[in-house]
C-alpha cells in the first residue's frame, strides 16, 4: 500500500513538474487567465474521464485487467527505465525545466497577443496538461490494477503530488529546475517496471514467491541492473569510436 | 482540435519510443501467458523466468544503443 502511494506519487510529481513549466511560461508571457483556465478545463476534463473509465475498470475480471494493465505499465516502465540508464550514462541529454521554459516562453513571446480572451493562452495550458495529465491517469490506473483500495492510495498519490506541485508553483512563481527529475525518473521507472512485472506474473495464473513480497524484491531487482548498466553503457560507449549526436537521436525515435 | 492528436501521439509515444524494445517485451509477455502455465503451473520458477527475460530484453537494449557509435 505504501509502495503504491510512494510510486503513483512521484511518477505524478514527474508529470506535474512538467505541466508546470509550461503553465508558468504560458502564464508569464500571455496573462494568467487564460492559463489558468487552460489548465483547469484539462483537469475537469481528465476528472470526467477517471469518473466514466475507473468504474468500469472493476467490471472487468481482475487477471484481464492485471495482464492488460501489467502490460502496459510494463511498456511504460520499462521504457522510462531504459531511457534513465541511457541518461545516466551521458548517453542522452538530461531534461531541463529551466530550459524548457526559455524555449516556451520565447515561442510564446514571439506569437501576437489577441485582444479580450486569449485562446492561445488556453490551447497552451489545456494541451499540455492534457498530456501529462492523461500520464498520470494511466499511472494511477496501472498501480491501482490490484483492486479498490490499491486504485484509492494511488490516487491518492497522485492528488498529493498535484497538490504538492500547485501549492510549489503560487509560491516561486518559476519553474521546479531543482527538482531532481532524472533521479525521479529512475526511481519511478524501477518502481513501474517491478510493478508490471508482478501484475503479468499475476494475471498469468504465476505463483510468486513470497506473494506481494515480490515486489519489493523486483524493485531491488531492477535497481540493481540499472546501477549497474548505466556504468557499463558509458564504458561501452567510450570504447565505440565515431558516435554522433544524430545517430543518437535516430536511435531514440 | 488538433490537440486530440497530440494526445493520440502522445499516447503511444508513452509506451513505445524504441519500436524493437516495446516489440521484444510484448513478445516475451506473450511467450510467458501462453506457455509457461502449461510449463510451469505453480512452480516458483516460472516468476524468476519472466523477469530474467524482460531483464535480458533491458540489458541487451541499453547495450545496443551504447554501441550505435560503430559504423
Amino acid at each position: 500500500m505504501g509502495t503504491t502511494l510512494a510510486a503513483a506519487f512521484l511518477a505524478s510529481l514527474v508529470e506535474c513538474v512538467e505541466a508546470l513549466t509550461v503553465v508558468l511560461a504560458v502564464g508569464s508571457v500571455r496573462g494568467w487567465p487564460g492559463a489558468l483556465a487552460g489548465a483547469a478545463t484539462a483537469l475537469g476534463v481528465l476528472a470526467a474521464i477517471v469518473a466514466a473509465v475507473g468504474p468500469a475498470l472493476t467490471r472487468i475480471p481482475l487477471h484481464m485487467v492485471q495482464l492488460v494493465v501489467g502490460a502496459m505499465i510494463l511498456l511504460f516502465g520499462m521504457r522510462w527505465l531504459r531511457k534513465a540508464i541511457l541518461r545516466a550514462a551521458g548517453l542522452i541529454a538530461l531534461h531541463d525545466e529551466a530550459a524548457a521554459f526559455a524555449k516556451e516562453t520565447a515561442v510564446l513571446r514571439g506569437a501576437r497577443v489577441a485582444r479580450g480572451w486569449d485562446r492561445l493562452a488556453f490551447a497552451a495550458a489545456f494541451n499540455i496538461t492534457m498530456l501529462e495529465g492523461t500520464e498520470v491517469v494511466f499511472i494511477v490506473i496501472a498501480l491501482g490494477a490490484g483492486g479498490r483500495e490499491l486504485m484509492a492510495t494511488a490516487s491518492l498519490g497522485a492528488i498529493a503530488a498535484l497538490l504538492a506541485i500547485v501549492a510549489l508553483g503560487f509560491a516561486l512563481h518559476r519553474p521546479l529546475a531543482r527538482v531532481p527529475e532524472n533521479t525521479l525518473k529512475f526511481v519511478v521507472g524501477v518502481l513501474l517496471s517491478a510493478f508490471g512485472t508482478f501484475w503479468v506474473g499475476e494475471g498469468a495464473g504465476i505463483a510468486w514467491p513470497g506473494d506481494d513480497l515480490a515486489i519489493p524484491a523486483l524493485m531491488a531487482a531492477y535497481l540493481a541492473i540499472a546501477l549497474c548498466m548505466a556504468p557499463v553503457c558509458r564504458r561501452v560507449a567510450r570504447a565505440v569510436p565515431l558516435a554522433t549526436e544524430e545517430d543518437k537521436t535516430d536511435a531514440l525515435v | 482540435m488538433r490537440w486530440y492528436r497530440s494526445i493520440a501521439r502522445e499516447v503511444v509515444g508513452l509506451f513505445v519510443d524504441d519500436g524493437s524494445f516495446a516489440g521484444a517485451i510484448l513478445v516475451w509477455l506473450a511467450l510467458v501467458v501462453v506457455v509457461l502455465p502449461r510449463l510451469a503451473a505453480g512452480a516458483r520458477w516460472a516468476g524468476l523466468a519472466l523477469f530474467a527475460g524482460l531483464a535480458a530484453i533491458l540489458i541487451v537494449s541499453v547495450l545496443r544503443f551504447a554501441r550505435q557509435g560503430t559504423k
